[in-house]
C-alpha cells in the first residue's frame, strides 16, 4: 500500500515537473521572424528582437548551460569567473565553519540553560532580544570589528544558527523526564556522567531538531551574506550573474542552492533519526 | 481442623521476639478465651510499633510541608514514625494524596523531609544511595538502551571499575532471574508492559540493594501480568531475604506480598494509623490465598479502613500517638465473634471455616 502510494506520488511529481517544463518552454520559445533585418544587424540584436523569443531563457537553454557547468565545475578564470563547484565549495565551507562554531557554543550553553533554572531566567531577556535580530543586521558591525569580509560572513552564519540550537537544546535538556533523572540519582550517577548518559541521549532528538532548523537558516542566510560581502560563494555568483544579465546562470544558481539546501537538511534528518528512540 | 492450626502456627513471623506472640503460637487460641471487653477492633492483640526488636529502617518524626495557596503551609503528613526489620516486606496503603509516594521518595533520598530523619541500617540517610534501589511505577527504563544496557547501566554505576565482560555477566544473572533470558538485546519499546517492569526489577536487584523501594510497581499492568510479577517479586524477596517497602492501592497485592501493612489516613495531615501484621503464613500461594481463614479478616479490616476509617481517623482516635502506632494482629476467631454483635449487617460467616467468621464490616 505504501509503495503503491509512493509510486503514484512519483507519477504525479513527474507529471507536474513535465507540465512545468512544458509551460516554461512554450512561454519562452520564439514566435518566428518578427522583423526583417540584415543578418549582421540581426546578429547584433539577438533572438529576442528577430525571432520574438522571450528574454527569459527557456528550459533548454538552462539545461544546456547546466550541463556546461556540470562538465567543468571547478574551473577558475579569475575572480569573476569561477566554476559553480568552487563557488558552492566556498559557501558550504563558510556555512560549515559558522555552523560548527555555533554548535560549540550553543549546545554547552543550552545544556547549562536547560539544567539551571537560574541561568535560564538570567539569560532569557538577552536571548529574547538577540534572537529576532536579522543576522544581516550584524553585518556592518561584523565588517567594522572583524575587518574581514569572509570572516564576517562566517560570523553572520554563526549568529543566525546559534539561536534555534540554543533554544532547542535548553528545551530538550529541561524536558528530560524526571523519572530518568531519578534513575540516575538513585544509582548515584555523578553530574557529568548523568549529563552524558541520561540527559544527552534523552535530549538528543530535540537538539538535533534544533540543529536541523539551524542548518536550514544558515543556508538561507549565506546567499544573502555573500551577496553583500562579495568575492566568492554561490550568493556572490548569483549577484555577479545578475550584473552580467545572465538570467540562465541565475536560474541555475537558484536550482543548485535548492539542491544543496535539501542535501544539508537530509543529512541532519538522518542524524536525527539515528538518535531518535522509540518509546 | 488440624490444617487450620498448622496455617496459624506457620503464620508467625520468625523474626518477632514478642513474648506475647510466642505464647500465642504455643497456645492456639480457643473460642472460650474471649476478651472481657467488647472492643470494636476485630483483632486480639494491639501492640505498638516501638516493640519491634530490630529497626533496620527507621523513619523518625518526618514531616513534609508544601507552601499553601493562601500563604501558609500545608502539611501532607507530620511527625510520622515507621520502622521495619531486616528482611521484612512492608506495604503502605492509603488513598491518593496521603503522602505515600512522598514517604517512599524520602526513603529513596529523592525527596527531603521538611523535618525529621530516616535511619537505615544504623545511619541517617543523606540523598540517594545504591543501597536503596527504586522500582518506579512507570518502569523508567532508558528507551535508548537495550534490556542488557539498562541493567548494565545500574551495574556499572555501582561497580565502576568492573570490565565489560564482568558487568555483562552480572547483568545477565539478573535478567535471567526475572525470566527475560533471550530478550537482552531488545529495546524497551519492543517489550510488553510486564516485561518492561521485569527489567525495572532486574535493574533494581542487580545493584544488590539493602532495600527495595517500589512505588506502585504493578499498577499499570493488566491483572494477569500483575499476578505473575507479584509471584516473581515474592519469590525473589523470599529467596534473597530482601527488605522491601512498597506502595500499593491493591489490597490483595498487599496481603499477598507484605509482612506488615501500613495503613495511612487521608491527607493533608495524614498519619500512619495502624500497622497490620499479615496473619497469613510465609509460604502462602497466590492461588489459594483467598481460602485462608484469615484472608477475609485482614482484607476486610484494610478495606474498612480505606472506605471509612481513613477519613474519620483523626476525630475517632484523638489520642493517637504517632510514635506508638497500634499493631493490629488479625485472626483471633474469638474476637471476630465478639465483633459480630456490633455489626448487624454482617452476613458472611463462613461455615467452611469453623470458628472463623468474617469480621465485622463496620467499626
Amino acid at each position: 500500500m505504501t509503495s503503491s502510494l509512493r509510486f503514484r506520488a512519483a507519477i504525479v511529481s513527474i507529471a507536474l515537473f513535465l507540465a512545468f517544463i512544458g509551460i516554461w518552454h512554450i512561454a519562452t520559445r520564439g514566435t518566428g521572424a518578427v522583423a526583417s533585418m540584415t543578418p549582421e544587424y540581426a546578429k547584433l540584436m539577438g533572438l529576442t528582437a528577430t525571432q520574438g523569443k522571450s528574454a527569459m531563457p527557456g528550459p533548454l537553454d538552462v539545461g544546456a548551460k547546466l550541463w556546461e557547468h556540470l562538465k567543468r565545475p571547478f574551473y577558475d578564470n579569475g575572480p569573476n569567473d569561477k566554476g559553480l563547484g568552487i563557488q558552492l565549495g566556498y559557501s558550504i565551507a563558510r556555512v560549515g565553519l559558522g555552523y560548527f562554531l555555533a554548535v560549540i557554543v550553543a549546545i554547552p550553553l543550552g545544556f547549562l540553560i536547560g539544567m539551571s533554572p537560574l541561568i535560564n531566567k538570567a539569560l532569557d531577556p538577552f536571548i529574547q532580544i538577540l534572537k529576532p535580530i536579522s543576522p544581516l543586521a550584524w553585518m556592518p558591525l561584523a565588517l567594522y570589528t572583524i575587518k574581514d569580509s569572509g570572516l564576517s560572513a562566517i560570523f553572520v552564519i554563526f549568529i543566525c544558527s546559534v539561536w534555534p540550537m540554543l533554544l532547542n537544546t535548553a528545551f530538550g535538556v529541561a524536558a528530560v523526564r524526571k523519572e530518568w533523572i531519578n534513575v540516575a540519582r538513585t544509582l548515584e550517577v555523578g553530574t557529568v556522567r548523568r549529563a552524558f548518559t541520561v540527559i544527552l541521549p534523552a535530549a538528543a532528538p530535540t537538539i538535533l531538531t534544533g540543529m536541523r532548523i539551524s542548518i536550514g537558516i544558515a543556508w538561507l542566510v549565506i546567499v544573502a551574506a555573500e551577496m553583500l560581502v562579495g568575492g566568492t560563494g554561490i550568493g556572490y555568483f548569483v549577484w555577479n550573474e545578475w550584473n552580467n544579465l545572465s538570467i540562465t546562470n541565475v536560474i541555475i544558481a537558484i536550482l543548485v542552492i535548492g539542491v544543496v539546501g535539501m542535501l544539508l537538511d537530509q543529512i541532519l534528518a538522518r542524524f536525527t533519526r539515528m538518535v531518535t528512540f522509540p518509546e | 481442623m488440624r490444617g487450620e492450626v498448622g496455617w496459624r502456627a506457620s503464620a508467625r513471623d520468625p523474626g518477632e521476639g514478642d513474648s506475647q506472640r510466642a505464647e500465642q503460637v504455643e497456645n492456639p487460641p480457643h473460642p472460650n478465651l474471649l476478651p472481657a471487653s467488647g472492643e470494636k477492633e476485630h483483632t486480639t492483640r494491639v501492640g505498638t510499633a516501638s516493640m519491634t526488636p530490630e529497626k533496620f529502617i527507621s523513619i523518625e518524626a518526618i514531616a513534609k510541608r508544601y507552601p499553601g495557596a493562601s500563604g501558609g503551609e500545608i502539611a501532607v503528613f507530620e511527625n510520622l514514625w515507621l520502622s521495619m526489620a531486616r528482611g521484612e516486606f512492608g506495604c503502605v496503603i492509603g488513598h491518593s494524596g496521603c503522602g505515600k509516594t512522598t514517604v517512599l521518595n524520602i526513603l529513596a533520598g529523592l525527596d527531603e523531609p521538611s523535618e525529621g530523619t530516616v535511619i537505615v541500617d544504623g545511619q541517617a540517610i543523606e540523598g540517594t544511595s545504591l543501597d536503596r534501589a527504586v522500582i518506579f511505577q512507570s518502569h523508567a527504563l532508558l528507551p535508548w538502551r537495550t534490556v542488557l544496557g539498562n541493567v548494565a547501566y545500574a551495574v556499572t554505576s555501582k561497580w565502576r571499575d568492573w570490565d565489560r565482560a564482568r558487568v555483562k555477566a552480572h547483568a545477565q544473572t539478573f535478567i535471567d532471574l526475572v525470566g527475560l533470558t533471550g530478550a537482552e538485546h531488545k529495546r524497551p519499546s519492543e517489550l510488553s508492559g510486564g516485561m518492561k517492569q521485569r527489567v525495572g526489577i532486574a535493574r533494581a536487584l542487580s545493584i544488590t540493594p539493602k532495600i527495595m523501594l517500589m512505588d506502585e510497581p504493578f499498577s499499570a499492568l493488566d491483572a494477569l501480568t500483575r499476578g505473575t510479577l507479584q509471584d516473581e517479586v515474592r519469590r525473589i524477596c523470599l529467596e534473597t531475604g530482601q527488605t522491601a517497602f512498597m506502595i500499593t492501592h491493591d489490597v490483595d497485592e498487599a496481603i499477598y506480598l507484605a509482612d506488615k501493612i501500613f495503613l495511612m489516613t487521608n491527607g493533608p495531615g495524614a498519619v500512619l494509623a495502624e500497622i497490620v501484621e499479615n496473619p497469613l503464613p510465609k509460604d502462602r500461594g497466590r492461588t489459594d490465598l483467598h481460602r485462608h481463614p484469615y484472608y477475609y479478616a485482614v482484607r476486610n479490616h484494610i478495606v474498612d479502613f480505606l472506605v471509612s476509617r481513613s477519613k474519620t481517623f483523626a476525630t475517632d482516635v484523638p489520642g493517637h500517638d504517632p510514635r506508638n502506632v497500634p499493631v493490629v494482629k488479625i485472626g483471633k476467631p474469638e474476637l471476630t465473634i465478639a465483633s459480630v454483635s456490633d455489626a448487624p449487617n454482617d452476613d458472611s460467616n463462613q461455615a467452611s471455616w469453623p470458628g472463623v467468621s468474617r469480621p465485622s464490616t463496620s467499626s
